[in-house]
């Protein structure tokens, strides 16, 4: 793969994710627990799904096909997302706990992508960067507060972080030809960025009152699960197939329709 | 002089003498116990309308036809909502709690838009709600925003101004089908059909048929009649429907030359009275998917209220 490949395949794992997403926050609108949350979570659907956009457009800029084709004309199997952003909404405790496992994911890779050698990349990162530190600062708000309110709340925080944990690990499954472009400082190492996630998001579940499944020594975090993988090989679940289809239904209805 | 030593007549010739110089009536001022309910059951209502409407556009999101579209749809429903929030908090003002309207929401009790108890079939609703459903919304909300109560009167302009939005985000999807294929244009012109007689609808009962309109009026409630509102939408919408070949479904319907106004065929408006009783083709739907989301979104409301009281706590 060259370096030119390694960055449209990184792009399109890193869209793929953001679009699934947003997808999927987007059931909440009208059905959310409360307004402030329909408001919220709209809101986040919508930056997830423009920042899909704007990372599909320097794909295209590399000569890839344009956004809408890459979204709504890809058939399923040709989608690079990991596991954990097709999962079903379920419950808003898991709503809640993947976002915020995906938005600190999203920050720390940011870090690192703003400073990317590679302009269109660092350029993006820098102005996605401020949208998803208000998704975090909301998302790990209310881990906080649901974390340690009821029992009920307790009950349902905690068996969200056991489900969504090994999840979540599959944000940093190694993306095809990831190694070209981290000697080019391009990227960071999906290893890095896996350490760091466990050292931010531990401390944050502890003072939360729910339990992580990892070990801890000597200031080291690491994982005690197995990592949910297959997405960045294009294996998904049947999960995925089902969004797919029901998000290029309309798009697909009548051969060569403008929406 | 002291407004607790004044009789009821000339407390209420006062408020009317304040509403005739097109003062606005604010949350602690003296009114009538009938325009407090009045005005709880319109603002409540109008509230209910929002949340309930983000259903039947909401059901598309997943399936909206490329990022343009589908941003731009989760954009709106997200408006509603917003709009829902603001209204709830006007109708606050009078005495009456959020949860309170919900709960005789999910009651049966409080009523919404006739309107938003119609399917959505296909794509082309989304739009025809927007052109159609929100335009007619606009022409009321443009009246309201000129009524007596300041909390509505001020959140209308706002809404008002973020409908405008919607109603043009509606024209140019249904624009493109238009001008799309065979099919598409098939499609925009099937959804004018299932929506113009519902949103003629939704401006409300004739004038003929509502017993409180004088008194509405002279409380600047309302500023204008329904029937007068259905004719401005009329005279609105027809000719931007028909400048782009879209046809209302109404034989009858003609550009009156002496008038200055569009003939047309009125609704069955009992249709719209078993609608709003409750018996339309997606009243049940639309409760249940409040009912469930609410239900659901207990334990969270709960939750939040006891991690705030125990952040305000005092630490001990």
């Amino acid at each position: 793969m060259n370096k030119n490949e390694a960055i449209q395949t990184y792009l399109l794992a890193l869209a793929d994710d953001e679009l699934i997403l947003g997808h999927r926050d987007a059931e909440w609108t009208g059905h959310a627990p409360l307004i402030e949350e329909d408001i919220a979570f709209s809101n986040i659907a919508q930056d997830e799904i423009g920042h899909a956009q704007a990372l599909l457009r320097i794909y295209e800029s590399l000569g890839g096909n344009d956004p809408d084709t890459m979204g709504f004309l890809r058939d399923a199997d040709e989608f690079t997302c990991c596991h954990f952003v097709q999962m079903p909404k379920g419950d808003w405790a898991y709503t809640i706990v993947r976002q915020f496992f995906f938005d600190a994911a999203e920050i720390i890779r940011l870090r690192y992508l703003k400073n990317s050698t590679y302009e269109l990349i660092r350029e993006l990162a820098a102005k996605i960067y401020p949208e998803e530190q208000y998704h975090l600062l909301h998302t790990q708000g209310n881990v906080e507060r649901l974390g340690d309110a009821t029992e009920e709340s307790r009950r349902r925080m905690q068996r969200a972080v056991d489900e969504a944990f090994e999840q979540a690990l599959g944000l940093f499954e190694k993306i095809p030809g990831e190694d070209v472009l981290i000697d080019e400082k391009i990227i960071p190492d999906s290893r890095t960025l896996e350490a760091e996630w466990l050292q931010f998001v531990t401390p944050v579940l502890k003072r939360s009152g729910l339990q992580s499944p990892v070990i801890e020594t000597n200031g080291t975090v690491e994982s005690n699960v197995e990592p949910l993988y297959g997405g960045r090989q294009k294996k998904h679940t049947e999960h995925l197939h089902k969004i797919i289809e029901d998000m290029q239904k309309v798009y697909r209805m009548i051969p060569g329709a403008k929406w | 002089m002291d407004v607790r030593e004044r009789t009821y007549e000339e407390k209420i010739t006062e408020f009317e003498a304040r509403i005739a110089r097109g003062e606005k009536i604010e949350p602690g001022d003296w009114m009538p116990d009938e325009y407090r309910k009045q005005l709880i059951r319109m603002i409540g209502q109008h509230a209910h309308s929002e949340i309930v409407g983000m259903l039947p556009e909401g059901k598309w999101i997943p399936h909206a036809p490329g990022f343009r579209r589908k941003l731009t749809l989760i954009a709106k429903v997200q408006d509603e909502a917003g709009h829902g929030q603001l209204l709830y908090r006007a109708a606050e003002t009078l005495g009456k709690s959020r949860e309170e309207m919900l709960e005789e929401l999910l009651e049966g009790k409080a009523k919404y838009s006739n309107v938003f108890n119609y399917p959505t079939p296909t794509w082309a609703d989304v739009g025809m709600i927007g052109w159609l459903v929100d335009g007619a919304a606009v022409v009321n909300q443009r009246m309201i925003a000129k009524s007596s109560y300041g909390p509505y009167a001020r959140a209308m302009k706002r809404i008002c101004f973020e409908e405008s939005f919607h109603i043009k985000q509606g024209q140019d999807l249904l624009i493109k089908m238009v001008y799309g294929t065979e099919e598409q244009k098939q499609m925009a012109q099937d959804a004018l059909n299932r929506w113009w007689h519902p949103t003629l609808m939704m401006l409300g009962m004739p004038d003929s048929d509502s017993p409180h309109l004088e008194k509405l009026k002279r409380w600047g409630v309302k500023v204008k009649t329904n029937d007068e509102l259905r004719q401005e939408f009329i005279d609105l919408v027809v000719p931007q429907l028909k400048s782009v070949g879209l046809n209302p479904p109404d034989d009858n319907l003609y550009y009156d030359e002496k008038t200055g106004h569009w003939h047309f065929t009125e609704p069955d408006y009992n249709e719209l009275k078993r609608v709003i009783k409750g018996d339309g083709p997606c009243n049940k739907e639309r409760m249940e998917a409040r009912r469930k989301a609410h239900e659901e979104g207990r334990w969270v409301r709960q939750a939040l209220a006891v991690a705030k009281h125990k952040r305000e706590a005092p630490a001990v």
